[in-house]
């Protein structure tokens, strides 16, 4: 398959297109318009449906009822239009219905900045809604792996009823790079998923088959449907993606995920060339998030952690300082707000803490 | 020779009761909504959309496919349906907090694109669920929990009508109020909601019936003083007809 020049949420679409997508539903918000206007006009080619929600809260709700019939089906927004999807989202993994949804984040609290930020961490991460469900929470670091996960996301939505998060930001939402593309499901593959879910699906039964009954929550006895889902969550260690950069001989390690952590790896690379120890743990799963990867790092080599995020204060660092439990001193180099990580101050925080 | 002339609607589950109070219209639409499920022959692909309140209640009680939605947005869940399952009937259950207070804007969107979806919406005036605090449809000088001197204009504005208001949109097709206080209202209700339905089926778009209903238990009246303060009250400000009726044949 050919290499093609797309921008990240352009790409987003089409991958989601790919994997089977064929219902969206959205509101207009910056920096992840081109996703609603790419669905808009692809989605109808593949016989699929598109919806301008009203509001994102609509749009999160129209999503939880195509879901429902057992169509693969996703809206996106950005982080205050996220917040406004926060009851749906509840919805959706309380009735354990599979979604995916992505969060082309940008800056905050509150409206925001339009420009990129990763300031949604820990609502991402540890709540998206009420009643302390969980999800798994790809973040992307560069325009091909926001293709790959989106195409990933809806088997791993299918395979668990759950709702999957894929964590991009307004850079990788509005860069373009050349990607190859996941290869397109046919119809009778897009039917068969949809015919898979036909037993819970919200379609109409008949009498005598087995009633569709979707319950998100129930006035009592919500229990036992808690149970089963902390059961899920405890099976997805092995979902846990990271990556360890050059981390064997590193004394300053650089925890950074989404585009902070490619800012990082172009740091990286010349303070390597000037002899500076550094490397990199990526979580390219921030829920479930790669503990180990930080327990299990020598200790006795590394000297500090230095934690490289676009959000002020710091919030990932609270999963890696978890992992450390003080065994090392954590330092962080940060931007928000929509100001753009910078390599140079990622060298010159890293050199501090090599030279220390 | 004996005849059948009345039978119980199979698609209410005969060992469940069904959890509402005494005098509550609820269950009266129910039972019609089973009788006119059996009547269009769509037991199979029938499915509602619960909102949150009173309505809810149904939920183990219906024998069909059933979901529920946040509080409000049962008509974007049932779009969300329709889109997905064209094949399935479905309709929406909703009460008038629900449908016109927190999910005024969902309501009026579904119904400004003329979604191809039915609406059942339960107007008593009253959040029932809850507990009888003040709801978009509550009357002048009516009291609730959150208006104990009663609803003041001045303060708390004036009842809403959802079928008026959503007269004033163009796609709507058919929009009728009812209620379910004698034998010829609960009658009409019947039609009114098969006509929903057919509209439905026939692929018309949006269609919404309103039952104006008591709430005996929030109103605080006995089962029949509630129903002479629904004659002479409610339907002052709720008047029973057909608001709107695009299908031919219709106003
Ligand atoms: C987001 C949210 N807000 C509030 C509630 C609480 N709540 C449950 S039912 C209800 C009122 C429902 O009133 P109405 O729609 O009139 O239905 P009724 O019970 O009167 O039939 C409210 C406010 C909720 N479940 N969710
Ligand atoms: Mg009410």
């Amino acid at each position: 398959m050919a290499r093609i020049f797309m921008k990240g949420n352009e790409a987003i679409a089409e991958a989601a297109v790919r994997a089977g997508c064929r219902f969206y539903a959205g509101y207009p918000i910056t920096p992840q318009n081109e996703i609603p206007e790419y669905m808009a006009r692809r989605l109808p080619e593949v016989g699929g449906n598109f919806v301008q929600g009203e509001s994102e809260v609509a749009s999160i709700n129209l999503v939880y009822g195509s879901a429902q019939t057992g169509t693969r089906s996703m809206t996106s927004s950005s982080s205050c239009g996220i917040s406004l999807m926060s009851e749906g989202i509840s919805f959706i993994a309380s009735a354990r219905i599979p979604a995916v949804y992505v969060n082309v984040a940008r800056g905050g609290p509150g409206i925001g900045a339009i420009q990129p930020a990763q300031q949604d961490y820990l609502q991402a991460t540890k709540a998206s809604g009420n009643g302390g469900f969980r999800m798994i929470v790809l973040a992307p670091y560069d325009v091909q792996e926001a293709v790959d996960m989106t195409y990933a996301a809806f088997d791993i939505a299918d395979r668990d009823r759950n709702p999957v998060l894929i964590l991009a930001d307004g850079v990788l939402g509005t860069i373009m790079e050349p990607i190859m593309l996941p290869e397109e499901k046919s119809p009778e593959e897009v039917k068969a998923l949809k015919d898979a879910k036909r037993n819970w699906a919200l379609v109409g039964h008949r009498p005598d088959e087995k009633r569709a009954m979707i319950e998100p929550g129930r006035f009592a006895g919500q229990e036992p449907a808690n149970i089963e889902n902390a059961k899920l969550y405890e099976t997805w260690d092995k979902d846990i993606q990271v990556e360890e950069y050059l981390i064997d001989d590193a004394e300053v390690v650089i925890a950074a995920y989404g585009i902070s952590a490619r800012i990082a790896k172009s740091a990286i690379s010349l303070l390597r060339k000037d002899g500076y120890k550094v490397g990199l743990i990526r979580p390219k799963t921030v829920s479930p998030f790669p503990y180990a990867s930080f327990a299990n790092l020598d200790f006795g080599k590394v000297k500090a952690i230095l934690d490289v995020e676009m959000s002020i204060p710091a919030q990932m660092i609270w999963d890696v300082q978890y992992a450390v439990r003080g065994r090392c001193p954590i330092e962080t180099t940060l931007r928000s707000g929509g100001e753009i990580m910078g390599r140079d101050q990622i060298l010159k925080a890293a050199k501090e803490l090599c030279e220390r | 020779m004996e005849q059948l002339v009345y039978k119980r609607t199979s698609l209410i589950r005969p060992d469940t009761s069904s959890g509402f109070c005494p005098g509550c219209m609820h269950s009266t639409v129910c039972k019609l909504i089973g009788e006119v499920i059996e009547d269009l022959h769509i037991e199979d692909k029938v499915a509602v959309v619960f909102g949150v309140g009173c309505n809810g209640l149904a939920m183990n009680y219906l024998t069909f496919d059933n979901t529920t939605s946040p509080h409000g947005r049962a008509c974007a869940v049932a779009n969300g349906v329709k889109k997905s399952s064209p094949e399935t009937i479905v309709f929406t259950y909703q009460g008038d907090g629900d449908l016109g207070s927190i999910g005024l804007g969902e309501t009026v969107a579904a119904a400004n694109r003329g979604d191809n979806i039915s609406v059942i919406f339960v107007n008593n005036g009253i959040y029932g669920m809850t507990g009888g605090q003040m709801a978009p449809t509550t009357l002048i000088g009516m009291k609730a929990t959150t208006a104990p001197q009663g609803r003041k204009a001045e303060l708390h504005g004036y009842p809403m009508h959802m079928c008026e208001l959503l007269d004033s949109l163009t796609a709507p097709v058919y929009l009728e109020r009812v209620s379910c206080n004698t034998a010829a209202n609960v009658i009409k209700t019947r039609k009114a909601m098969k006509k929903a339905f057919q509209n439905q089926i026939d692929g018309k778009g949006f269609s919404m019936v309103e039952i104006v209903t008591t709430c005996p238990t929030n109103w605080g009246y006995s089962t029949l003083d509630a129903l002479t303060f629904l004659e002479e009250e409610m339907f002052k400000e709720y008047p029973l007809g057909v608001i709107r009726d695009k299908t031919e044949g219709g106003k």
